[in-house]
């Protein structure tokens, strides 16, 4: 029995803060930045918005897709490191506004910058092993950087949500494989703000070795060559870091190119490879395969590899595209506004 | 505590449930229970559409305290596309503006959107509902 997406979407946020005015608030050199992490600007939530509403958003232009009744849905599921609340699902604000509830079963899921990929994981697993007609699995942030850290630089908002299921699938999912270690390359304790990381253990015992480990799984386990894949999307915590993993594994930069949005997006945590996921699913092919390998720190690696159907000429016209969100309506922001936006300034208690 | 009202607002706030009279047809948002054109108690149920154009708008420079981080806030009368009109805020606008008029024009198209509205300080509910954005 196939299984695979049925419908997919996400959603970017409207404003923006270029690299330039980053740095120049830090003292840092803006172009040895974007020369030397490939990153230009990020996207910055509104001030009402946060990982259930982006979650909602990009849900809602899934179920377009999809065109089913939101009722046979039989979980969803969110992968983020900012749900808005410590104790209090983000998935059942989600369900109740789509209309899915009271029949689902709803889990919030945490594994860094791979909780996305976990939640499409669950989901397609419930869906193979004929639990339920329908799930959903979504990657949603509004990813942390502490002010004058480098993860400033990448820490954006948005997200993906996507619909699993035996009908009208648009991507059937060939394999799936994950890797996992303990490596303590990224962390943040309970009750702190930001995030801590190991500087340059960042890559290649963290980031590499489970993406690279991940991909040549997959690779094996079908007997497929980069070659033979349309599309490639690795996890991008920079612009640099899925290249060279790309590259490494023997796949070209066209390959990579319409999954590779965080030089204009920057790294949305757990919506990062779901969302250059469903930016490639915007352009592809039937007959396509496409490769999507996931990065979380701790750490581990979610890897799929789909086969895109007919289906998807029919349905990718039904909800707003990636890159047409990430290129139109911007609004520009100065780092004060960022700030503020982001809840760095110090207040009065009363404000 | 608002979060008991809250919560019997989820229908409406979340989904943008209403009702249609089933004999003059006239939608009610929120629903009611007696039609306040014909008197008829009976309805149907009825999911207002997600778009629709500014009817009028006003712009809130003194907000109430759970506001006051989003001040200024646009306040406006969105006529969706069946003709029922709501109230509801309008979001993603650029954080200066010197002229509202040039950026907000009456009969714009504007989509309705799922968002915070505000929380109840800083350990309270987070409270979401429906806004509009510029299409």
């Amino acid at each position: 029995m196939a299984v695979g997406i049925v419908g997919y979407g996400s959603y970017v946020p409207r404003y923006r803060i270029k690299v330039e005015e980053i740095a120049k608030q830090w003292g840092d050199n803006a172009e040895s930045i974007k020369n030397g992490l490939l990153l230009y600007e990020k996207t910055v939530p509104g001030m009402d918005e946060d990982t259930i509403t982006i979650s909602y958003m990009a849900a809602k232009y899934a179920l377009q897709r999809a065109g089913i009744d939101p009722k046979e849905i039989g979980a969803l599921y969110i992968g983020s490191e900012s749900h808005p609340y410590a104790v209090k699902p983000s998935g059942t604000v989600v369900a109740e506004a789509l209309g899915i509830t009271p029949d689902v079963h709803i889990a919030d899921f945490e594994f860094a910058c791979k909780a996305g990929s976990e939640a499409m994981f669950v989901a397609y697993s419930h869906v193979k092993a004929g639990n339920m007609k329908y799930a959903m699995g979504i990657g949603a942030d509004t990813s942390q950087g502490a002010p004058g850290d480098a993860l400033e630089y990448s820490a954006a908002a948005g997200g993906s949500a996507f619909i699993f299921g035996t009908e009208n699938i648009v991507a059937e999912v060939l394999y799936t494989y994950s890797f996992t270690t303990d490596t303590p390359d990224f962390w943040r304790r309970e009750h702190e703000f930001y995030p801590q990381h190991a500087g340059r253990f960042t890559g290649e015992p963290a980031y590499f070795r489970h993406v690279l480990s991940c991909a040549r799984a997959l690779m094996d386990m079908s007997g497929l060559k980069a070659e033979d894949f349309a599309y490639a999307i690795f996890h991008m915590p920079n612009g640099k870091f899925p290249l060279r993993a790309g590259k490494i594994l023997g796949f070209k930069k066209e390959q990579l190119e319409p999954g590779w949005i965080v030089p204009w997006q920057g790294n949305t945590y757990s919506g990062s490879s779901p969302t250059g996921l469903s930016a490639t699913l915007d352009i592809a092919k039937p007959g396509d395969l496409i490769l999507m390998v996931s990065f979380g720190s701790g750490a581990g690696s979610d890897g799929f590899i789909f086969k895109v159907t007919e289906r998807i000429e029919e349905v990718r016209d039904k909800a707003p595209k990636f890159w047409d969100m990430l290129k139109n309506n911007k609004i520009y922001l100065d780092y004060g506004l960022y700030a503020k936006f982001r809840g760095k300034i110090i207040l009065r208690p009363e404000l | 505590m608002l979060t008991p009202r809250v919560y019997k607002e989820i229908p409406q706030r979340y989904r943008l449930e209403a009702n249609k009279c089933k004999k003059c047809g006239r939608v009610n948002f929120p629903p009611r229970l007696v039609c306040p054109n014909c008197g008829s108690q009976e309805f149907e149920d009825y999911r207002l559409p997600t778009t629709g154009k500014i009817l009028t708008y006003t712009v809130v420079r003194t907000p109430p305290v759970d506001f006051k981080l989003q001040k200024p806030i646009v306040l406006a009368i969105v006529e969706l596309e069946d003709g029922t009109r709501i109230m509801c805020q309008v979001t993603d606008l650029p954080p200066y503006v010197e002229n509202y008029d040039e950026i907000i024009k009456i009969g714009a198209p504007v989509e309705l959107v799922f968002r915070k509205i505000f929380s109840e300080g800083e350990a309270g509910i987070h409270v979401y509902g429906y806004k509009c954005r510029l299409i």
